[in-house]
């Protein structure tokens, strides 16, 4: 039985939030979010039921990142005229700035592969999948990213959750 | 490995996930793929779930019902399209909310009956003749409804009436005075009873 939509929502929506934060930033991941589960929402009655529901959120996700990106580079800002603003990566309220500063360096595919390995616990066959290429070439941009993340913010190497 | 999620997360994703959610209600409304939008009310007759579809309200679920079990129903009767989206729901709520303050002696909301057929549903079309206050048997509902014989249906549809409250099925008693089955148990069937009763 197709369980209703909202329990996709509940289920996975903050996986899906961090996910779109990592590929995006802050300030654009919610749009992708929203785009996300609108999108799903109108597919989901043809999802079959024993589908991996994270996998096909995040493929749909890494698409209408894509596409938000897209939509910005067509929109270049006036950046002359705007007043100075703090970066839209970070999270307000927390100062890991330089976790986020770390993120956004990463090379595209690198920061999807970590994105959808470390947050959406996808294994590295699905994520080959939604990045095209071999298992192998996404383990590896994985775990080049991890080292580079490890390498300029070092928090992120250390045991257990943060507190 | 080291690297968790939870570096990913912020004090303030359950704030954003709310506005979110609220957000795609509104656009799935808009798009037309809200097949059925649900929101929750607490009432004094404990959670009471509300369901809507395009047509109307479809479902009020008491909490005794399992508002889980609720959902997947919907969603495998009408359609897996089930959202939270309150909006749709605004009205339906305010008169709930207007009846329980004891000030709302009918419900004017579009009901979407879909959810009943046939017998049960021409019962429940005829149960809101049975004003604010007044109670019937079940004995007195089968002659309303032409049927004088049907009364064990008559039962049955009024067990089986998929918008308690609103469509008040409360208002059925057995012949001999005692309240009879309740969808929301007898208390519940008690307490709008005497709601009605203290105006």
């Amino acid at each position: 039985m197709k369980q209703p939509f909202e329990r996709i929502v509940a289920e996975h929506g903050e996986t899906v939030l961090r996910v779109c934060r990592v590929i995006l930033g802050v300030h654009d991941a919610e749009d992708a979010w929203s785009e996300t589960f609108l999108a799903a929402m109108r597919a989901y009655p043809d999802l079959p039921d024993d589908a991996n529901a994270e996998a096909w959120l995040v493929t749909i996700a890494h698409r209408k990142a894509i596409d938000v990106v897209r939509a910005r580079r067509r929109q270049p800002a006036p950046v002359g005229e705007i007043p100075e603003v703090p970066t839209a990566l970070g999270v307000p309220g927390e100062g890991d700035g330089d976790l986020w500063q770390a993120v956004a360096a990463l090379p595209d595919k690198q920061r999807q592969a970590v994105a959808y390995h470390y947050v959406a616990g996808l294994a590295y066959a699905e994520i080959a999948g939604i990045l095209g290429g071999s298992t192998d070439a996404a383990r590896r941009a994985a775990a080049d990213g991890v080292r580079k993340l490890r390498k300029n913010y070092p928090g992120a190497g250390t045991e257990g959750a943060p507190s | 490995m080291n690297v968790s999620p939870d570096y990913f997360a912020s004090p303030a994703d359950a704030a954003t996930l709310l506005r979110l959610r609220e957000r795609l209600g509104l656009a799935a409304e808009a798009a037309g793929m809200l097949d059925v939008a649900y929101m929750t009310i607490d009432s004094p007759v404990g959670t009471l779930l509300l369901a809507a579809t395009p047509k109307g309200l479809v479902r009020v679920a008491y909490a005794v019902e399992d508002h889980d079990r609720v959902l997947e129903t919907l969603s495998r009767q009408i359609s897996p399209r089930v959202l939270w989206a309150p909006k749709r729901l605004d009205m339906a709520a305010r008169e709930l909310d207007e009846y329980f303050g004891n000030k709302r002696r009918a419900f004017d909301l579009p009901l979407d009956l879909s959810l009943s057929r046939g017998f049960r549903q021409l019962v429940q079309r005829h149960l809101p003749e049975i004003g604010y206050g007044q109670t019937r048997t079940y004995g007195q509902l089968a002659e309303l409804v032409g049927n004088p014989k049907a009364v064990r249906a008559v039962g049955t549809a009024c067990a089986t009436n998929p918008l308690p409250v609103v469509v008040p099925c409360h208002r059925v008693l057995k012949a001999d005075g005692t309240s009879g089955g309740y969808v929301g148990g007898p208390a519940a069937k008690m307490a709008l009873l005497r709601l009605e009763a203290s105006t």
